[in-house]
């Protein structure tokens, strides 16, 4: 062993003397490297976008998909270690199953991301393991609609059940960001990976709980986010990849889709026109402060 | 059946449930159990005759059985494997609403219900209906007879003393009853199921499910079967 570092970032279940897991730390290092992911939850349902670095001229284009559905009305994207997202997707669809097993439904947004939060928590606690090099976004949507029992015969009275009572609390949008330490909120709107620091600047501006942005604005917001967290990595090409989920009577029906193509491309198209009429901005900007200086020096003359 | 042996709960013809089943001296709840949909949501009856063979082992059972705040289940067969199987379910409604925190819906108890019935099919002799109320969803009445499957019902009866009520219960029933007009029924129904069922009797138990919680009611043979709410 070399004499750089304390020794304690060599191992999980080790803590520093000042309370740190440093293994932990260290992928929320890999996760900074990774493509900005991020997530927005409005009324109408949850978009999910990831910036996808092209790595090799020789990968196909919209293909490698980084999106996963884990269940009908849920979708994942992650930031950081890819093999680690599939693992994470993976578990997450067992989580789901299992749930649909044990009481014959979808498993609520809220639920699965507990689950899967514990899941990840548990590989900070051993030394045989190391964390999951990865923040997970989780979005979903839980139905509105009053579901039967998977596999049940027959539906009730013909007027249906008595005693309801108006706006009980009935399914919605739910988007939650899980961490490499365990940790996880639910948020409006979350992002992680490279660009994250602007991709969660421009999040705010959106003014999320409010509640007043649709989800079709959404999909177009997100796809400029997704172009202007870019910005700091231009160097680099990348593919925009999105998916959605809906309220039933949405364009989704509540389930968890790829974006479609013309829409995606419009948002593209859109994305790329708002950074243009940005860096024209930038541009008069500057040349209005040539011309103050210049004029300056005109005066001294 | 020449070559099979007699497997689960069919009798040897291999095509009839085998009804008596039970191992000798096992308690039978010989009964009439039934659930209505009502206008503010459910009713549970059940008659209260517990027996091993012909002896009355308790003439005051309660089989209408508490799982969760609003969600009730009425016990038909074997009364150990039903008490251990509304015990199981209870543990997993209270651990539900823990750790999602919010109550469980009447669909998910009778999923638990339905998943531990269907797999334990062989080992189990027992015919349950469930009935609650969420706000969200209103009065449900879901039936798990013998094999497993499960049903939603807007009304539902069981036991050996049901066989007698069909009748009774198909020219009765009506959707969106009041509250009073539910008990009338039910009590009505359970009171000829116990006339004619020689495995029923003994007092009337209810339950009665709303968005005020649960209301228990109990009707005695003795004042035939009068009692709170009930206009003869």
């Amino acid at each position: 062993m070399t004499s750089i570092g304390t020794g304690y970032d060599l191992s999980n279940s080790v803590f520093s003397p000042d309370g740190r897991n440093f293994q932990v730390e260290y992928a929320a290092k890999a996760v900074e490297n990774g493509g900005t992911a991020i997530g927005i939850r409005c009324e109408g349902g949850v978009v999910l976008a990831v910036e996808k670095i092209i790595t090799s001229k020789l990968l196909k284009p919209d293909a490698n998909k980084r999106i996963a559905t884990v269940d009908r009305h849920v979708g994942i994207v992650s930031a950081g270690l890819v093999p680690d997202g599939r693992h994470f997707v993976s578990r997450a669809r067992d989580e789901a199953a299992s749930w649909r097993s044990v009481y014959k439904g979808p498993i609520p947004v809220s639920a699965l991301s507990n689950r899967l939060g514990s899941y990840v928590q548990a590989y900070t606690l051993y030394s045989s393991v190391r964390p999951f090099g990865v923040t997970a976004i989780v979005g979903g949507w839980d139905s509105e609609a009053e579901l039967a029992v998977d596999g049940q015969v027959g539906s009730g009275p013909k007027l249906g059940s008595g005693g309801k009572v108006d706006g009980a609390k009935a399914g919605g949008p739910g988007l939650y960001m899980i961490e490499p330490s365990g940790l996880y909120w639910g948020y409006h709107g979350a992002a992680t990976g490279k660009g994250r620091q602007a991709a969660k600047a421009e999040l705010e501006k959106l003014d999320l709980s409010s509640g007043n942005l649709s989800l079709i604005d959404a999909v177009k917001e997100a796809a400029r986010i997704i172009y202007v967290a870019h910005e700091d990595s231009k160097d680099k090409e990348f593919e925009l990849e999105m998916s959605w989920v809906s309220s039933l009577d949405g364009p989704t029906h509540g389930r968890h889709e790829e974006v479609p193509r013309q829409l995606l491309e419009e948002a593209e198209k859109a994305a790329k026109k708002a950074l243009e009429g940005e860096d024209d901005d930038e541009e008069e900007e500057q040349e209005e402060t040539k011309d103050s200086g210049n004029s300056g020096e005109r005066m001294e003359e | 059946m020449v070559g099979h042996g007699v497997s689960g709960m069919l009798g040897e013809d291999g095509i009839h449930i085998d009804m008596n089943h039970l191992k000798s001296g096992e308690v039978n709840l010989g009964t009439s159990i039934m659930a209505i949909n009502f206008k503010d949501g459910v009713i549970l009856g059940a008659d209260s005759r517990t027996t091993t063979g012909a002896y009355i082992a308790n003439r005051v059972t309660d089989k209408l059985t508490q799982v969760h705040d609003t969600i009730w289940c009425c016990r038909s067969g074997s009364a150990a494997d039903t008490q251990a199987v509304a015990d199981i379910v209870s543990y997993h409604l209270n651990m539900y609403s823990i750790t999602n925190n919010e109550s469980p819906s009447t669909q998910v108890a009778a999923s638990l219900f339905q998943e531990l019935c269907y797999e334990n099919k062989d080992a189990l002799s027992a015919g349950i209906i469930i009935a609650g109320y969420d706000p969200r969803h209103g009065g449900q009445v879901y039936s798990i007879p013998l094999g497993g499957s499960l049903h939603k019902q807007s009304y539902s009866i069981g036991g050996s003393g049901s066989t007698y009520i069909y009748g009774y219960c198909d020219a009765n029933w009506r959707e969106n009853m009041t509250e009073e007009e539910g008990i009338d029924f039910v009590r009505g129904a359970l009171r000829e199921a116990i006339k004619w069922d020689g495995s029923s009797g003994g007092v009337i138990r209810l339950v009665v499910l709303t968005a005020r919680g649960a209301q228990r009611h109990l009707y005695l043979p003795d004042t035939d079967y009068t009692g709170p709410g009930v206009t003869n």
